[in-house]
């Protein structure tokens, strides 16, 4: 039965160097040891919230160029295609109005070209009839004296109204 | 040529020694002449049959596992060697006496008014049986305990200086190794059992469960003391831990154990008993399990051994040493499990004395 007999000398040596390591330990090792893994646990959740955060972020941004590449594209589009409705227009409205110019001009030269045809065909008239009356005029004035010279002013005549 | 020649005289003249004088010890010293020493040997030779003879007849296994498992005034290693240790009384009437077990070393073990007597475990008493004396010696258990506290000591300062040298980087080595347990306690068993507040009682149990482990392993080591296997070691860590306890605990609790919720009135009348013996049974089982798991397996592997010089063959030694290898193996297994079930229950006794809201469990 000694055996289930507490000694009270053991009990209190027990006590002794049991709190007294209680104490040294706490003190000088469980503290930092438990504030060295607490840190490091901190640490690594930090790093690890950083590194999600930071994906986030790199996914945001992507979504972000490809939305600013996007719309870059549409907007270069768009000029683009103004610029070649412009152009087009640009072109059809000259080529319209050179068409039109054009037959303006056209309509115009050829007004002009009637006009001058008709001065010039009245002008010929007016010649030829003046021409006409200044030969009969001639050959009225000189008397007939022959045949010969007769015929020989008027083929001088008539040559000399070739001329014109 | 010199050099070994010089070390076999030596060894021879030791060996020679150790010889001679250990069993001649207990005999008068002082022999002279060459006569006397051959005569003296012959005696030896002569006690060492006697006591041969006499242990073969008397080898008594309970009583050596008896002495085994129990305290002991002076640290035994094994038949004959052992380190004395300080013995401190304290009487009334001497006050504080400070004396080397080794005294006790003579034929009636008694020195300076004092018998050291023999029985299941070693006490001290004063031959004059008026006195009564407290005895505060260092015994063998203390002194092993003393051991494994400097242990505990070293190993825990230099991992939490190696926590403090590299901060922010991986641990390494030892520490990392310990750390793995560090980690095993706090998160699998401080932190489910004791709950939000669980880093107040962290250093305690932390402390108990290395204290209990050191302690289990080094009672494995041949002719180490079985601390854990005591039980006023026992007895002392659970008064400790029903302590904390009860200091700690709210208001819940002791409500809790005088009118549990949901009990009829006449049955309080059994209930609450039941509920103080359970307060107290609690401690009293951490105790008595501690005590027991160690003792039994100490008891166990002594008996084991002691089937070797019951059979006196030399054909059974082996089997049996096997057998107590792989026991030893068991007792290592043991020793941690104690140390986790210890720390395990202490942390669920803690958690539902300070547990907010009232689920406190019963006890049973």
């Amino acid at each position: 039965m000694s055996l289930l007999t507490p000694n009270p000398g053991l009990i209190f040596w027990m006590l002794v160097v049991f709190l007294l390591v209680v104490f040294i330990l706490a003190k000088f090792a469980w503290k930092p040891i438990i504030k060295g893994l607490k840190d490091r646990e901190n640490e690594i959740q930090g790093a690890l919230d950083l590194a999600e955060r930071t994906k986030a972020e790199m996914v945001k941004l992507k979504s972000d160029n490809e939305k600013l590449v996007a719309e870059a594209n549409a907007v270069r589009d768009r000029i683009l295609r103004d610029a070649k409705d412009a152009s087009d227009r640009m072109i059809a409205e000259s080529k319209d109005r050179a068409a039109v110019e054009g037959q303006k001009m056209i309509d115009s030269a050829r007004d002009t070209i009637r006009n001058e045809q008709h001065a010039a065909i009245a002008k010929m008239r007016k010649e030829v009839a003046t021409l006409s009356l200044e030969i009969a005029e001639q050959v009225l004035h000189r008397e007939l004296k022959d045949k010969e010279s007769q015929e020989k002013l008027i083929s001088d005549l008539a040559s000399s109204a070739r001329m014109n | 040529m010199y050099t070994p020649l010089r070390l076999f005289i030596t060894t021879a003249l030791v060996a020679a020694t150790c010889f001679f004088t250990l069993p001649a010890s207990a005999q008068e010293s002082g022999h002279d002449d060459q006569n006397k020493v051959a005569e003296g040997v012959n005696k030896a030779e002569h006690e060492i049959e006697h006591n041969l003879e006499e242990s073969e007849e008397k080898f008594n296994i309970g009583q050596m596992i008896m002495h085994h498992i129990a305290d002991s005034h002076e640290w035994e290693f094994s038949h004959g060697v052992a380190i004395p240790l300080p013995v401190i009384l304290y009487s009334e009437d001497r006050g504080i006496e400070v004396f080397s077990s080794s005294n006790f070393h003579n034929e009636h073990h008694e020195y300076n008014g004092y018998h050291l007597v023999h029985g299941d475990s070693e006490t001290i008493e004063p031959v004059d049986e008026a006195r009564k004396i407290y005895d505060f010696s260092i015994t063998k258990n203390v002194a092993s305990m003393m051991l494994s506290a400097i242990i505990l000591v070293l190993i825990f300062t230099s991992i939490g200086k190696a926590y403090q040298r590299n901060v922010g980087k991986a641990p390494k080595g030892f520490q990392s190794a310990m750390e793995i347990v560090i980690l095993f306690i706090r998160d699998d068993v401080v932190k489910p059992n004791v709950g939000p507040n669980y880093e107040k009682y962290l250093p305690y149990l932390l402390t108990l469960f290395f204290f209990i482990l050191v302690n289990n392993i080094l009672g494995l080591l041949p002719g180490a003391a079985n601390v854990t296997g005591n039980i006023a070691i026992t007895m002392t860590l659970a008064v400790i831990t029903f302590i904390i306890v009860h200091i700690n605990a709210n208001k819940n609790y002791y409500k809790h154990l005088v009118s549990p919720p949901g009990v009829p009135a006449p049955l309080l009348l059994i209930m609450i008993p039941v509920e103080v013996v359970g307060v107290f049974m609690k401690p009293f089982s951490l105790m008595v399990r501690l005590f027991a798991n160690m003792t039994a397996g100490h008891i166990i592997l002594l008996s084991l051994f002691g089937l070797i010089f019951i059979f006196q063959s030399m054909f059974i030694a082996p089997v049996i040493s096997l057998f107590a290898l792989f026991l030893n193996f068991i007792e290592i297994m043991v020793a941690f499990i104690q140390a986790f079930i210890f720390t395990l229950l202490s942390s669920m006794y803690i958690g539902s004395a300070i547990e907010e809201h009232g689920h406190a469990d019963h006890g049973h």
